[in-house]
């Protein structure tokens, strides 16, 4: 089974003239740059006329069921553990799901949409299903750059950033890889990140979406529909970190 | 040394040895490579060589270095010598050598990673120790920091004739401090919050209102104080109010002056008498100091995480004057540049902005995403030759500030 690419809110809808982001629990889960991917996001979708209303949900508070654009970042241990407990007994994101919001997670996020992953302790901790994907502890600590080939449903390029986790993630059937990794370790079999219907996730910090900037337009096209694309200028800063950080790699692999 | 044991004493002298042909041969200061020599002779060369002696250990992400020579210069009103590993050689190696250095010092301060502090504790038998701050920091590196403190809390409840001198302001420093027997707790603030939304003990999201902050689940909460920083003032541990009009910059600084007055009363040393002595410091390790490049002053300010940051950017001289900023990812400053996204830079706006360091364009496009403006440039001197004002501050990570510091020039 293969999952189907979505179409933003159908083939033939016009572009939406505002998003709402939910940053969900960066009281919790922010250890690592994350707000990165929420500014870069915020931009992208100004630079193209769309306003953008951001919502940061504490852990003490209710995650609102009506988010175009639902983020999860990185954490530690124990506030990954606490988080999904909440997560799960809040039930706004799995609302906001069934309607068909984008998710995107990294890191401890990622792993803590799926099934089951590891605790402090490597015990196995209930993850939210919302993902069919199962994580545990590896072996060893993957740090450092990490590069892949994208997944070609996805028609991206290279994916680049810096992972810094000591997970192993499996996929279930109807999950697909984010990408196929030529330098790192992502989830541990070879590929990296996972990715159904709307809901994306990935190891990779950097911010990813800052070093990635056409992964963050495919989520904004996701919610929003088709994008223009931005002027050169727009793209200078990105595209030189993206050739100074493909090139890192490179050399060193 | 008379009292050290033969293997331990032919440690010292051959550290001693390597470090002043390291530094004959310019291979660095000399300050870790005896130490790595007479720790391979004498693994337990550091506990040797701290007995007999009152050692101060401190630690923290950030102000380590500052707040070891700030109580270094208070107990010297003691008048007697004062071990110090002052250039920031913070590990085993470090140590071992600012202690080998001076053998007959009867008092030392010694700043400790915060990765070492267990073992050093354990090999010391402290009878101060200082814990300023705990937040992100060069992450892949460093372990994450609740389980640096929940280390530092375990070695702690069982250090016996130890004092902890702990910042109640940071509630990962206060949980880290509380199983000890004998703290003694210092409002030194805490500028940088986003790594302390949750309660330590339980996790729940903590409260935070004037009067400090408190969980809303569990009964942990900010502990009462002996020492104050009010502002400009400190309040000492008898309630007395003091002007500290440090030369030293900024709102960390004074934290770290606090924090240094509060471990000089362990030994004796009250706040008339150690006051004057933390105002003569005028730069620590080559930070604070303006230097004179091409008819501009140049003032170099050293910052590697975010919190870091905060606190420098709480240090500039007011706008219109220029801001250099230079990042590199070198192994000391952490491979990784993902924390550059969790500094505020807006409130850059109203100056000019340069970048420089190895990692800038990572800055370019963070500043991008910030609309603060900028401008690329390849050395300190390209950005000098472009002040129009008298000065220009710059902020630079570890290995950036290094490189800075040798292209101006040694100094401080």
């Amino acid at each position: 089974m293969t999952a189907d690419v979505p179409r933003g809110r159908g083939a033939h809808a016009r572009t939406a003239s505002s998003l709402r982001l939910v940053w969900v629990y960066p009281d919790l889960l922010s250890t690592y740059g994350d707000r990165g991917n929420l500014l870069i996001l915020q931009r992208r979708a100004r630079l193209r006329g769309i306003e953008v209303e951001e919502v940061l949900v504490n852990a003490d508070q209710a995650v609102p069921q009506q988010g175009d654009i639902y983020l999860l970042s990185g954490g530690e241990d124990l506030p990954q553990i606490l988080a999904a407990r909440r997560l799960r007994a809040d039930r706004g994101l799995y609302t906001a799901a069934e309607q068909g919001a984008v998710i995107f997670a990294v890191c401890a996020g990622y792993q803590l949409l799926g099934t089951e992953f590891g605790g402090e302790e490597g015990q196995p901790v209930a993850g939210l299903e919302i993902l069919d994907i199962r994580s545990g502890r590896g072996e060893r600590r993957g740090v450092g750059e990490i590069l892949g080939e994208v997944n070609p449903a996805l028609q991206l390029p290279q994916l680049t950033g810096f992972e810094n986790h000591q997970g192993v993630t499996r996929r279930g059937p109807g999950v697909e890889p984010l990408a196929t990794v030529l330098t790192g370790v992502g989830n541990g079999d070879g590929t990296e990140g996972a990715w159904a219907g709307r809901v994306l996730g990935t190891y990779l910090h950097g911010p990813v979406l800052a070093r990635n900037p056409a992964l963050a337009d495919l989520l904004l096209t996701w919610a929003a529909g088709r994008l223009p694309p931005l002027a050169d200028r727009e793209e200078q800063w990105t595209q030189q970190l993206r050739d100074q950080r493909l090139a890192a790699v490179t050399a060193a692999g | 040394m008379g009292k050290l044991p033969m293997r331990a004493r032919l440690a010292t002298t051959l550290g001693g040895a390597a470090g002043t042909m390291s530094r004959l041969a310019g291979r660095g200061d000399g300050s870790v490579i005896g130490g790595v020599i007479g720790l391979r002779l004498e693994p337990d060369l550091l506990a040797l060589l701290s007995a007999g002696r009152q050692i101060v250990l401190v630690t923290g992400t950030n102000g380590k270095t500052t707040t070891t020579r700030l109580i270094t210069a208070a107990l010297g009103a003691l008048g007697q010598e004062v071990a110090s590993n002052a250039f920031g050689a913070n590990m085993e190696a470090g140590l071992a050598a600012a202690l080998g250095k001076a053998p007959d010092a009867p008092l030392a301060v010694l700043e400790v990673d915060e990765r070492y502090l267990p073992a050093v504790v354990t090999a010391t038998k402290p009878r101060v120790v200082t814990l300023l701050n705990l937040s992100r920091d060069q992450m892949d590196r460093a372990a994450e920091i609740w389980l640096v403190a929940r280390r530092w809390r375990d070695v702690l409840a069982g250090a016996r004739g130890c004092w902890v001198v702990a910042n109640a302001d940071d509630p990962l420093i206060a949980w880290a401090a509380c199983g000890a027997k004998d703290v003694i707790w210092v409002a030194a603030g805490q500028r940088w919050q986003e790594d302390s939304w949750c309660c330590p003990e339980c996790g729940s999201h903590l409260l935070r209102d004037e009067l400090g902050w408190r969980c809303g689940e569990c009964s942990f909460r900010r502990p009462s104080t002996r020492w104050v920083l009010d502002g400009e003032r400190v309040i000492d541990s008898a309630g007395r109010v003091s002007d500290l009009s440090l030369s030293l910059p900024g709102r960390a600084n004074r934290s770290n002056a606090v924090v240094a007055l509060a471990v000089a009363e362990v030994f004796g040393v009250d706040t008339a008498q150690a006051l004057p002595r933390l105002r003569d410091v005028v730069s620590v390790a080559g930070r604070y100091t303006r230097l004179a490049r091409r008819g501009r002053q140049v003032r170099l300010l050293l910052a590697k995480n975010p919190a870091g940051w905060l606190e420098a950017f709480d240090v500039l001289d007011p706008p219109p004057t220029p801001v250099l900023l230079a990042v590199n990812a070198q192994v000391p400053d952490g491979k990784d540049t993902s924390w550059l996204w969790d500094v505020d830079y807006r409130v850059l706006l109203g100056r000019r902005v340069f970048v420089s360091g190895e990692r800038r364009i990572d800055l370019a496009v963070r500043l991008e995403a910030d609309l603060v403006p900028f401008d690329l440039v390849e050395n300190v001197d390209e950005a000098v030759a472009q002040v129009e004002g008298p000065g220009l501050d710059v902020i630079a990570n570890y290995t950036a500030f290094q490189q800075i510091r040798i292209a101006l020039g040694r100094a401080g």
